[in-house]
């Protein structure tokens, strides 16, 4: 039965769906404060849903909730067992699950993002997840954190390296980490936010919003037959 | 019983698709669901080696060969052969001409089964919402009308078992198979959740779950047992199984069932208390 059925699921088509930004990074790094930002600069412009995997259950998503800075109801939570890189890596059903419920009740949507639980460097999202996937550092690790690579710092699409304003107290060399960045990610951006200061993230937000428009730009382009070809 | 292992089998290599069903590393959702072992730690139920094996144990032997029975019945109706011309037809007609045995029904019937053995709401919820990541991705991974008409027939997720010996047949293991995937399943993600939630050694586990091997197929082999001919019901007779017989309770004209209603039931009010106590904690790792 079914050799020759056609892998006709319901989830994959990236046409006329929402975009997918994966937001991941170590604990107490900023990636809920980062996720606010996004909910707030980009909110007054843009239908979005966002999923959280808490490594105890609601706590980032009640944050978010409590900030006001999104319906809450488009805030869903994802528990991952002990395991937060398994479910946006290995195991993506419950979140692919959370995206598509979101975009169900509240669809169509113009960006969901999906927030990994706190992780180490080599955590990176499945491209069965996240169309795009945003890492995020903080200086407090210390200035030889870029340089130690892995997969969420080499080839995460943008690295965000957030607290900016704790350098001088840390003792952390912003032009190192600028450096050393720029040298294992082959030309990918960079971003130093201080989100404590900015509330609004402005410069990852400018990012987010080009990415949405060229996610937008192409998929029209992709599916819209009507449009003159010698435009 | 031994070797009736029931019919089945629509695509070759079963033994090699059973491996694939069962691995945890199946990526539907299953890794993050502890079966109650996450609140047996938390009230101090489990603490070691030795109540885990125990609560292994009690949970095969109650919800592992329910779930078990459920999986076999499941495989058996997705192979039962007409279903891919049924479901073809329902696609074309959009099932409501009742000139296809109503397939869809048949689903949604053996899923009533599954709702009244599975007392806990919250265990209900994780069921099925193990069940709904397991038909999305076995859908993708063993494609079949039967998976396509089961997603259709119980959209919300159907109950996890169910789904299991769905996506079995469709992987082309026969009803025991699916019956040993389920027992398997039953055990093993609580079994990880305590070696994570513990840190106890994960080899000493992994010996329990050796131990176990014997329940697990004598598990399978009681599950397939349970799988009685169909029955038939003349318009007016006595349900056989009394008032609390076939789910769909559908008296018009002659009902050809399957015996579902004398599948096993064991109940397991602890595992039920675990669900629920887990439902409310807030502070919680596991889905379930």
């Amino acid at each position: 039965m079914g050799a020759n059925h056609d892998d006709h699921h319901d989830a994959a088509d990236p046409h006329g769906r929402a975009l997918r930004l994966g937001i991941g990074g170590p604990v107490g790094s900023g990636k809920t404060a980062l996720v606010a930002a996004l909910c707030r600069s980009l909110g007054p412009s843009m239908r979005l849903g966002v999923v959280t995997n808490d490594i105890y259950t609601t706590e980032d998503a009640e944050f978010l909730r409590r900030a006001g800075v999104l319906d809450p109801e488009r805030i869903l939570a994802v528990q991952t067992g002990c395991c937060p890189h398994t479910a946006i890596r290995d195991d993506i059903a419950a979140n692919i699950d959370a995206v598509e419920t979101l975009e169900e009740r509240f669809g169509p949507l113009d960006l969901v993002i999906v927030e990994s639980g706190g992780d180490n460097l080599t955590a990176t999202f499945s491209r069965g997840l996240a169309d795009r996937q945003i890492f995020v550092l903080d200086v407090s690790g210390g200035d030889k954190v870029p340089r130690k690579g892995g997969p969420g710092v080499t080839t995460a699409d943008l690295l965000v390296i957030n607290k900016t304003d704790l350098a001088p107290l840390v003792g952390a060399d912003l032009t190192v980490m600028s450096r050393d960045a720029a040298a294992v990610r082959e030309g990918r951006p960079v971003l130093f936010t201080s989100i404590r200061e900015d509330r609004s993230a402005h410069s990852v937000a400018e990012w987010v919003t080009s990415l949405v428009g060229s996610w937008h730009h192409q998929n029209d382009h992709t599916h819209d037959h009507s449009a003159p070809t010698n435009a | 019983m031994q070797n009736d292992r029931r019919k089945g089998g629509m695509r070759g290599s079963p033994d090699a698709a059973l491996l694939l069903l069962a691995d945890s590393r199946l990526p539907a959702g299953g890794h993050a669901h502890s079966g109650g072992a996450e609140e047996a730690v938390r009230l101090g139920t489990i603490t070691g080696p030795e109540d885990l094996a125990r609560f292994l144990r009690g949970r095969l032997a109650t919800a592992g060969l329910v779930s078990a029975a459920l999986a076999a019945a499941a495989c058996e109706l997705a192979s039962a052969g007409h279903d891919e011309q049924a479901a073809a037809h329902d696609e074309q007609t959009g099932g409501r001409d009742g000139q296809s045995d109503d397939p869809a029904g048949r689903w949604r019937q053996l899923d009533a089964e599954a709702d009244a053995r599975t007392a806990s709401p919250a265990q209900r919820e994780a069921s099925r919402v193990q069940g709904r990541l397991l038909i999305r991705s076995a859908r993708r991974i063993w494609p079949s009308p039967v998976l396509d008409l089961l997603a259709k027939a119980v959209p919300n997720g159907v109950h996890h078992p169910i789904a299991l010996g769905a996506a079995a047949a469709s992987a082309g293991c026969d009803p025991y198979q699916s019956a040993l995937a389920a027992a398997y399943n039953a055990v093993t993600g609580p079994a990880t959740a305590a070696v994570r939630l513990l840190g106890l050694d994960p080899v000493t586990v992994h010996r329990l779950l050796a131990d176990l091997a014997p329940a697990l197929n004598d598990a399978a082999h009681a599950a397939c047992a349970s799988l009685i001919d169909d029955v038939v019901m003349e318009p007016g007779a006595a349900d056989p199984f009394g008032p609390y017989g076939t789910a769909n309770g559908d008296a018009k004209g002659s009902t050809r069932g399957p015996g579902w209603p004398a599948l096993p039931g064991h109940a397991a009010p602890a595992l039920d208390l675990l669900a629920e106590g887990h439902h409310s904690n807030t502070m919680k790792l596991f889905v379930s």
